[in-house]
């Protein structure tokens, strides 16, 4: 049965402005509102797991200054700290804050398919925070059982948290995949159903292609976490065994008897893995983004770009149990792992590539967002480089509990995306505010953050080739850790407040720029994507006025040869006797 | 596709490269509303919830020393004497396959217009849902009371045989449950006349769910009551 595109109805159809303050700026049901409730919340969600951090490496750097936590709060740190960081800050901010606010602009909608759907999906995420912050106040505090969750331990008594902590947590992520898989489907079904005239998906700025992905990636790993957490939940609170196996707690036979904590692991991992490329993603499509607009120079290899996204998002469904390594599997699932694992190192490289080769013999122009960009391929190599160790079996085994871990896996997924993350906040400022930031405080910002993690984690790979193990409150006195590991620990703390310090640089630059900051033209980096191209700055509820934007061209036409601007808005029509893109050419034949 | 956007959907190119193409058009992917795509996305989730729950049931069975329980016995029900076995979730799987069938009758009244028709047979779909509900709520009774089969300990073997049954027929009888509702809700508005001017593929899309939920139990009913 035909049906008409959203693109092709008249336009007679009339949003539902919101007229009082309420229903525009709480209860909305507008993209660009519920992108800034994600990103708000987000980010204060996540300053608080950046504080926790704070009082874990005082702990660590300095173990007998203080006597700030105890052993057991340490575990319950490192395991809300991870959580809060990897789910309700990177997913929530990357895919409800910014996958809000960019699909409809730059797919030109006017807004997500189902508003309303998009406005729960906002609130059932509030929900999911505010239970999982109440883990703070019952009894026996927010569960210690490490951001894995790993049964048995998990659920048994001794491990901080085991009472209550263990179910508001796993009440809290199933909360979250609700609001997720509201928020999800809107944006793949926005992306795929309504987009503007002209703009087919090999146009589609890559920014939209890693949200798209990393959407779907979400759609169908999160499943396997619910599961999880439901199974784990009825092991907790009715007594079945789907995890837990025969065991002697403190010398009594406990009632659990016949379950697998392999299996948990499988379906954990099964999301566990996706969801580092949920993360990524979406920041390897900002930043290519983000390159090419302050290189002035199109994106190298753009349909490379896509197939690269899509391969990485396919294949990372089919390396979770890398992770697995130390659980014991049968060698030859070792082996087929290993080989996925180093497999999707390709399609990375090739984008690693890429973004160099766009920055190859560019017009830089070094402001902020763009110098968040280039640290960005920096720790992402990195973090990348130390992943092929950590892929080999035999090279995994010895390394996998110590320090090197923590480095590898926060370099690559903790500072790389964050990274982007600024880049992005600072590049879209303009048109979410309407203000410019301040260029001496973001760059400020920039290198104390760059060169500080560099000196939190780089030396953490050291540590972990000495053998110094992860997850351990204090190390004391042993022979096989030299005293000088303690000096580094000491090393490794100074740098962790002095980054932590210069976030409140950004905050504030964020707040002040608000009120004080200079107004912003609606197009301050001559980008050519859609969201630059609104008639308001910052775009009115509608985004396009009366009529929507027609796309002509993709998102990359930087410094064409012979035209008289250094950049080409999509919206551009293509006039006779301009020079079009190979890749566009390509379709042709 | 350097000249205008519009010609793309007009100059068909043969082959794969035209299927690329065709679906990497502007305005839109599939030629659907957005609820109809929505609502098949949705599915594509839930079947990965499903084979999770499934494939957990797998390994959980495989992995547990105590002998599983013979399905054939324990879902066997006797009539005046001679137990039959699986005769109630036969019974059950006829119910629910005959939803379905009224369902597609139900949605192709919809397309021709027949409002009260559409409405009935939306309802009758919901019935016969409530009805294997009401079946499933007999079996979890006689299976726990009759038999004292618990989540976590079962007189006739592996514990995981409760857990699992309870989980999983608990999780499918809600989304069951869950379309109940929705088939009713929509057959009420097909009535009142909502979608007069809308269009009836609502009826489609809840239909969509419908046989969905069909479909995963063909596959609980092959893996837990045949294996």
């Amino acid at each position: 049965m035909a049906y008409a595109a959203i693109a092709d109805r008249d336009q007679e159809h009339h949003l539902h402005d919101p007229q009082t303050f309420i229903t525009k700026y709480i209860w909305s049901q507008d993209h660009k509102v519920i992108a800034i409730q994600y990103a708000m919340t987000a980010i204060a969600v996540g300053l608080f797991a950046m504080g926790l951090s704070i009082m874990m490496r005082l702990q660590l750097g300095f173990p007998d200054s203080f006597s700030l936590i105890s052993p057991e709060e340490y575990y319950q740190y490192v395991t809300l700290h991870g959580m809060i960081m990897v789910i309700y800050l990177l997913t929530a901010l990357f895919l409800g804050g910014f996958g809000n606010y960019l699909i409809p602009l730059m797919c030109g909608a006017r807004d997500m398919v189902f508003p309303y759907m998009n406005m729960l999906s906002y609130w059932v995420y509030l929900l999911s925070v505010l239970v999982l912050m109440a883990s703070f106040f019952i009894p026996d505090g927010p569960t210690g059982a490490g951001w894995t969750l790993y049964p048995p331990q998990a659920i048994t008594s001794g491990t901080p948290g085991s009472g209550g902590g263990i179910v508001v947590m796993l009440v809290s992520l199933a909360l979250f995949i609700v609001a997720f898989t509201m928020g999800g489907l809107n944006y793949v079904t926005t992306v795929l159903q309504a987009r503007t005239r002209g703009m087919t998906l090999m146009r589609m700025p890559l920014s939209v292609w890693g949200i798209f992905v990393a959407t779907i990636l979400g759609l169908l790993a999160f499943p396997a976490l619910l599961v999880a957490a439901v199974m784990m939940l009825l092991d907790r609170l009715i007594g079945t065994s789907f995890f837990m196996p025969e065991m002697l707690l403190m010398g009594v036979q406990s009632e659990h008897a016949g379950g697998s904590p392999i299996l948990f692991q499988h379906l954990f991992w099964f999301f566990g893995h996706p969801e580092v490329y949920i993360v990524a993603l979406p920041a390897f499509g900002m930043v290519s983004d983000i390159l090419a607009t302050h290189a002035r120079r199109n994106i190298f290899g753009y349909r490379m770009m896509v197939w690269a996204i899509i391969a990485i998002g396919a294949l990372s469904f089919v390396v979770w149990a890398h992770h697995m390594y130390v659980s014991g599997m049968n060698p030859y699932f070792g082996f087929f792992f290993a080989t996925t694992t180093l497999i999707i190192a390709v399609p990375t490289a090739l984008k690693v590539y890429n973004w160099v080769l766009t920055l190859w013999r560019g017009d830089l122009h070094l402001n902020v967002p763009m110098l968040f960009a280039i640290g960005f391929i920096f720790t992402f190599t990195h973090g990348g480089l130390t992943g092929l160790f950590l892929g080999n079996v035999t090279v995994d085994l010895p390394l996998s509990d110590t320090y090197f871990v923590v480095g590898h896996f926060h370099m690559v997924m903790g500072v790389s995306p964050v990274l982007v993350l600024f880049a992005a906040i600072y590049h879209w400022y303009p048109k979410i505010t309407g203000r410019m930031f301040n260029d001496t405080l973001g760059k400020l910002h920039f290198w104390l953050t760059l060169l500080g993690t560099y000196s939190i984690y780089l030396p953490m790979h050291y540590l972990g080739f000495l053998g110094v193990p992860r997850r351990y409150y204090a190390n004391g006195v042993t022979d096989f850790i030299p005293e000088s590991v303690q000096t580094m620990n000491a090393g490794i703390t100074i740098a962790a407040l002095v980054v932590a310090a210069s976030q409140m640089i950004f905050l504030f630059n964020m707040v002040w720029s608000l009120f004080k900051g200079e107004k912003a033209s609606s197009n301050p980096w001559n980008a050519t994507t859609l969201e630059w191209q609104t008639p308001e700055t910052p775009p009115a509820h509608g985004n396009w006025g009366d009529k929507l934007p027609e796309v002509h061209r993709w998102a990359y036409d930087y410094s064409v040869p012979g035209e008289e601007h250094d950049f080409l808005p999509q919206t551009e029509p293509v006039h006779t006797g301009a020079i079009v893109h190979r890749d566009l050419e390509d379709f042709k034949e | 596709m350097a000249h205008d956007a519009t010609a793309l959907g007009a100059g068909l190119t043969p082959g794969l490269r035209g299927i690329g193409s065709d679906w990497a058009g502007d305005k839109q992917t599939f030629h659907v509303p957005w609820g109809k795509a929505m609502m098949w996305i949705f599915l594509l989730s839930d079947t990965f919830i499903f084979t999770c729950f499934l494939t957990g049931y797998m390994h959980v069975r495989a992995s547990t020393r105590i002998p599983w329980p013979n399905p054939s016995e324990v879902f066997a029900l006797s009539f005046g004497g001679e137990p039959i076995p699986l005769i109630l979730i036969a019974i059950m799987t006829f119910i629910l396959i005959t939803s379905s069938g009224t369902m597609a009758m139900a949605v192709n009244m919809g397309y021709r217009g027949h409002r009260a028709k559409t409405a009935s047979l939306m309802l009758m779909t919901a019935a016969l849902g409530a009805m294997f509900v009401g079946m499933q709520a007999f079996e979890w009774t006689k299976l726990i009371i009759d038999e004292g089969v618990r989540p976590w300990s079962n007189p006739m073997g592996a514990p995981q045989f409760g857990a699992v049954f309870f989980m999983i027929t608990g999780f499918h009888g809600l989304h069951v449950s869950i379309g109940v509702i929705y088939l009713t809700t929509v057959a009420m508005k097909v009535l009142r006349g909502d979608y007069k001017k809308r269009g009836y593929e609502i009826v489609e899309i809840t239909g969509l769910y419908w046989h969905f939920v069909d479909l995963v139990w063909v596959f609980i009913f092959a893996f837990f009551y045949l294996w």
